[in-house]
Order: structure tokens, then C-alpha cells, then sequence
């Protein structure tokens, strides 16, 4: 069992819909949300619970929509 | 033995379990590039630096024409707009009169190597003590991809559309390996934003380059190769898969000049 996890929290509106996040991502956390955010794009979102939150999707975030929790479990 | 995880997503998402978000330096204005384009890694990079090394009331950023020319409204430091490629000659005049504080331009490839070549060489060949970032996407972006002179060979533009004939059009342009020929700068490296291993480096780039200023050691030089998926006409993963395949085996990624 995983001793951390992670959590992201996407920016709906200021995701620009790059899913540049999604090939940086080694667990296949994220994927693209159905619906579209203001300014017409599908956003990025989280998929399921195996984030690590290893911040790799946050660092290559060009808009920087990706803010990330990790917890420690015990 | 696997147990249900004890744990909720209200439960990780409490401010003491934040690990990473967006600095405070960046404004909350809505960047106004294309979706997956570098320029807003590259921006959140340098004003993270700025931002560990405590230098937001020190540091005058220069931003000359093109795709970078609103950056002014999305970095929360002092700006200057300079004329298309004069940034080199501007920020020389204001490290001149302020030497205490930390003077960076931020330019792109049709900025700094086609019509600011003049200010870039002899800049660096004063060994000003001002830092580069130069953003190298090999097309000129905000004007609707037309070729620039570090266009690759055979690369299809606005303008060539034929792709870049050498013969007519000339080779590219590598300016980082010319400049760190001269001997007034003191740091050269090429580093690109497209993974987090790369712009974990690219961080560590962008660090040096400013103590390297504040020991006032010469000219800092900064390549980021980056993506232009507009202007190549490609979604933003194709474009960075295509940067890999392309161009960094034209324009390679590593410290071309560092300090002895």
C-alpha cells in the first residue's frame, strides 16, 4: 500500500485543455473532463485515486492550473 | 495486507499537505498563450527562483516584441518593454544606473537572432552583467509562423512553405554556440520545459544564471528550447514529441559554457 497520496486540484478556468499533464503523468491519474470550462475548453481533471502527488503534472502545467496536496498515510 | 486507504480528498487537501502551486509571482491574469505552449512554464520557472531567492522588489525584467510582449501583465515584478530585440541595450542602461538590482530580458528567437543580433553580441561581448532568457521555437509565433533564422532545415513555415531551402534561405542560426565564444559572457546553457525532468533543470539553469548576477560575473545566457504548436501546426504533445525528434539533435540540450 502506497505510504503517500496525492491529490490535485485543477483550475477549471484557467486549464487551457494542452493535456500536456496527462503524458507527464506515470500513474494515469488525469484525464479530460466531458464538459467544457468558460472559455470552451474540456479541462483536465483527476481520473482515480492512484496520485502520488508527485507534482510532475503541476511542473509542466504552462498555466499553472495544477496545484497539488500529498498526505502522509499512516 | 491492502486496507481501504483511511483517507478522503478533503482530508489530503488541507493547506498543510500542499506540495505544489502556482507562486504568488504570477499574476492571476489568464496567460494569454496557446494551450501547452512553454512560454508559461518558462514564466512560472524564473518567478519561482525569484521568488525562493527573495528578489521580487529587486529585479527589473525587459521584454522586447513578440509572443512575450505582454509579460508584463503576468509577472509581478517591475517590467520595461523595450523596441523588437533592443532588450540587451535596454537592460544594459538599467543595470548601468542600478547595479544593485537583478536585470533579466526574456526573448524570443525572432527577437534576440534576427533583428536584436547586433544588441545580443555585443552585449555579451561587453560581458554586461545582465541575464538572457532566450525562448528558441524556430518560428516566428506571435506573427502567424513565418520562418526565422533558427528555422530547421526543411521546416515548413508561413513563409516556406516549400520547407527551408538552404541554399536560398540560408542555415540555421545557432547563437547560443556563437556567443559563448565571446569571452565577456560567463554562463551558457540550452535547456528546454517539455518534461518535469527538464524543467527541474531548467530551474537549476535559471538559479545559476542569477547568482552568477549577483556576483557580478558577466553576461548570463539562459536557451530554452520550447514548443510552438500553433505555428507548427501540431497538437501540444505532437509538438513536443517533434522538438525531441527535430530539433534537439539540431540544437542540443546541455551547459555549453560553464565557469572554470
Amino acid at each position: 500500500m502506497a505510504k503517500v497520496k496525492g491529490e490535485i486540484i485543477v483550475d477549471i478556468e484557467r486549464c487551457k485543455g494542452c493535456q500536456v499533464c496527462i503524458s507527464a503523468c506515470k500513474e494515469n491519474v488525469i484525464g479530460m473532463s466531458k464538459n467544457l470550462n468558460r472559455k470552451g475548453y474540456h479541462f483536465a481533471q483527476s481520473t482515480n485515486e492512484d496520485c502520488t502527488g508527485c507534482i510532475n503534472c503541476a511542473l509542466v502545467c504552462p498555466d499553472g492550473a495544477i496545484t497539488v496536496y500529498r498526505a502522509r498515510l499512516n | 495486507m491492502l486496507e481501504t486507504l483511511p483517507i478522503t480528498k478533503e482530508e489530503i487537501c488541507k493547506p498543510e499537505n500542499l506540495v505544489y502551486s502556482r507562486t504568488h509571482l504570477m499574476t492571476d491574469a489568464a496567460l494569454s498563450y496557446c494551450p501547452g505552449c512553454g512560454h508559461g512554464t518558462i514564466h512560472r520557472m524564473i518567478m519561482e527562483v525569484i521568488d525562493e531567492m527573495n528578489l521580487q522588489a529587486d529585479t527589473i525584467g525587459v521584454a522586447p516584441v513578440g509572443c512575450s510582449v505582454l509579460a508584463y501583465e503576468f509577472l509581478n515584478i517591475d517590467m520595461q518593454q523595450a523596441a523588437h530585440g533592443r532588450a540587451p541595450a535596454v537592460a544594459t542602461g538599467i543595470k548601468r544606473l542600478m547595479p544593485n538590482k537583478f536585470v533579466f530580458t526574456y526573448q524570443g528567437d525572432g527577437d534576440l537572432a534576427a533583428i536584436g543580433t547586433a544588441e545580443t553580441i555585443h552585449a555579451c561581448n561587453r560581458g554586461e552583467n545582465i541575464t538572457i532568457f532566450y525562448v528558441n521555437n524556430g518560428i516566428y509565433g506571435m506573427t502567424g509562423g513565418q520562418m526565422a533564422p533558427t528555422t530547421l532545415p526543411q521546416m515548413k513555415t508561413a513563409t516556406s512553405p516549400f520547407g527551408r531551402n538552404v541554399e536560398t534561405m540560408g542555415y540555421p542560426l545557432k547563437i547560443t554556440e556563437l556567443i559563448a565564444m565571446l569571452p565577456g559572457t560567463y554562463f551558457v546553457t540550452r535547456q528546454s520545459v517539455h518534461t518535469a525532468a527538464n524543467v527541474r533543470k531548467t530551474k537549476k539553469a535559471i538559479q545559476k544564471a542569477i547568482e552568477y548576477q549577483k556576483l557580478n560575473k558577466g553576461l548570463s545566457f539562459v536557451e530554452i528550447v520550447s514548443n510552438c504548436n500553433s505555428g507548427w501546426k501540431m497538437t501540444p504533445v505532437e509538438a513536443n514529441k517533434w522538438m525531441e525528434e527535430n530539433m534537439f539533435p539540431f540544437y542540443p540540450l546541455g551547459d555549453i559554457k560553464v565557469p572554470k
